[in-house]
């Protein structure tokens, strides 16, 4: 598993476009990948099954199972899920370099939201991130429970 | 009474960010409101619905807070209806409502701060929360809004953007995802139904539900930046030349960080941002100001004025 800093320069370097399969490849791999830090971070073995023949979707699922707010990068999930299935099933399409660079904005903001929650644990029922409220709370002793 | 009567004459609670950042938010909807001939009555002495800041030191006080805004809708100005144009505001009444109902302790909580605070303890059930789309969904409809429309957005292609909170968790929206008609969880589609009625073009856009990065934007604005900037590069691939919004604190978010994403990464994505409420407002031939366009930050004055909406 490569680090949050190297995955980061994955979304952020230039798409190959005379291997756009394999680009499309790369980045679901990354993106699973980033899933896996977060899966990790949680003390769990990033799944290798699959959901709907994605592995992604299998850890998303992995990874909100008893944190709803998880849920927040679902749709996301999916539309990389979509848009790989775009380049991979359309390859002769005329937009297929556009796809993919949809493909990569979708899997950056995976990555974004995935990384600025691995942060700090625990934003609170939803993703509503008062870090520095929840960092001196968790700093303190008598931190309250989640609800 | 149906929805589409029930809907005519609501209790409204703008909440916090319309009186601020998203004044222009507040002005459109009554605006649009005004021309639709529906009636908003103000939620009277409304208070914070709890927002972001108060949940996260205790999720109880955000539930009596939100519930204390449907008390004086249902106790003081017999309202059945609370509208919440506001995500932030919308999910926090539906939360206390859910809440409510299913939780003892949270019932309890309410029940102790109200008598202490000398008002009616809000019971579930006492008024139904929803959102400024459902609002004109439901009362207008497509159809009605199409038959009032004065100058088409046709020409304008709309990324519709819906941010995080209007759709999540699933649980404390039971009215979605309930088939033909009700609004969808996972692809909303009621603000790309008005502004298709109104004539614009809605672009795919895969990033319609997405953080935006709101609740990190003082606390790690480097974050939320380059989220914005993610979602201005896909709405712009979409090929949109708007984006639409329907939550003030996206709005500001997109808004802000658009310009942040030009002053420290260099990147500059020349896209419009409009409440959705502002483009369905000129759609119903008010002017640019009476939407409260010139109170935008991002400036769409000459664009709208190529597209004869100014």
């Amino acid at each position: 598993m490569r680090s949050l800093a190297e995955l980061e320069a994955v979304f952020d370097s230039p798409l190959p476009t005379p291997d756009i399969q394999a680009a499309a490849e790369n980045l679901l791999k990354a993106s699973e990948e980033v899933l896996e830090h977060w899966v990790t971070a949680r003390g769990e073995v990033p799944t290798t099954d699959t959901r709907e023949g994605f592995r992604l979707l299998a850890l998303h699922r992995q990874g909100a199972k008893g944190d709803p707010s998880f849920n927040a990068c679902r749709e996301t999930s999916r539309e990389i899920a979509y848009h790989f299935n775009l380049v991979t099933l359309e390859p002769e399409h005329s937009d297929i370099t556009d796809r993919l660079y949809m493909m990569a904005l979708v899997s950056k903001h995976l990555y974004l939201f995935v990384s600025g929650k691995l942060e700090v644990a625990g934003l609170g029922e939803f993703c509503c991130a008062a870090k520095p409220i929840r960092s001196a709370m968790d700093n303190d002793s008598t931190t309250r429970e989640e609800a | 009474m149906t929805t589409k009567d029930k809907y005519k004459k609501v209790a409204y609670y703008p909440g916090c960010a319309l009186e601020g950042t998203g004044h222009s938010y507040n002005r459109s909807t009554k605006a649009v409101g005004k021309k639709l001939g529906l009636d908003l009555v103000e939620v009277k002495n409304w208070n914070c619905c709890g927002a972001m800041e108060v949940k996260n030191i205790d999720p109880k006080i955000q539930t009596y807070l939100s519930s204390r805004v449907m008390s004086t809708a249902a106790n003081e100005m017999d309202m059945d209806v609370v509208m919440a144009p506001c995500n932030g505001c919308y999910h926090n009444l539906k939360k206390a409502e859910y809440d409510l109902k299913n939780d003892e302790e949270s019932a309890e909580v309410v029940d102790r701060l109200s008598k202490k605070a000398g008002h009616k303890t809000y019971e579930a059930g006492q008024v139904e929360t929803i959102h400024a789309l459902d609002w004109i969904k439901d009362s207008i409809g497509e159809e009605g809004l199409a038959a009032r429309v004065k100058n088409s957005l046709s020409g304008i292609k709309v990324a519709n953007y819906y941010g995080c909170m209007y759709t999540r968790p699933r649980h404390i929206f039971p009215e979605k995802d309930q088939g033909p008609g009700s609004e969808s969880t996972s692809k909303p589609h009621f603000m790309d139904d008005l502004l298709a009625a109104a004539g614009a073009e809605n672009v795919d856009f895969p990033l319609k539900t997405a953080c935006c990065g709101g609740a990190h934007t003082l606390s790690d604005s480097d974050t939320s930046t380059k989220l914005v900037l993610n979602i201005l590069k896909a709405a712009k691939l979409s090929g949109a030349d708007v984006i639409a919004t329907e939550c003030p604190t996206c709005h500001s978010g997109l808004e802000m960080h658009q310009i942040r994403a030009e002053k420290t990464l260099g990147e500059k994505v020349d896209i419009k941002i409009l409440y959705f409420t502002q483009l369905l407002g000129m759609a119903l031939g008010l002017s640019p100001r009476k939407v409260g366009v010139h109170e935008n930050i991002n400036d769409s004055i000459a664009f709208l004025k190529e597209k004869g909406l100014g």
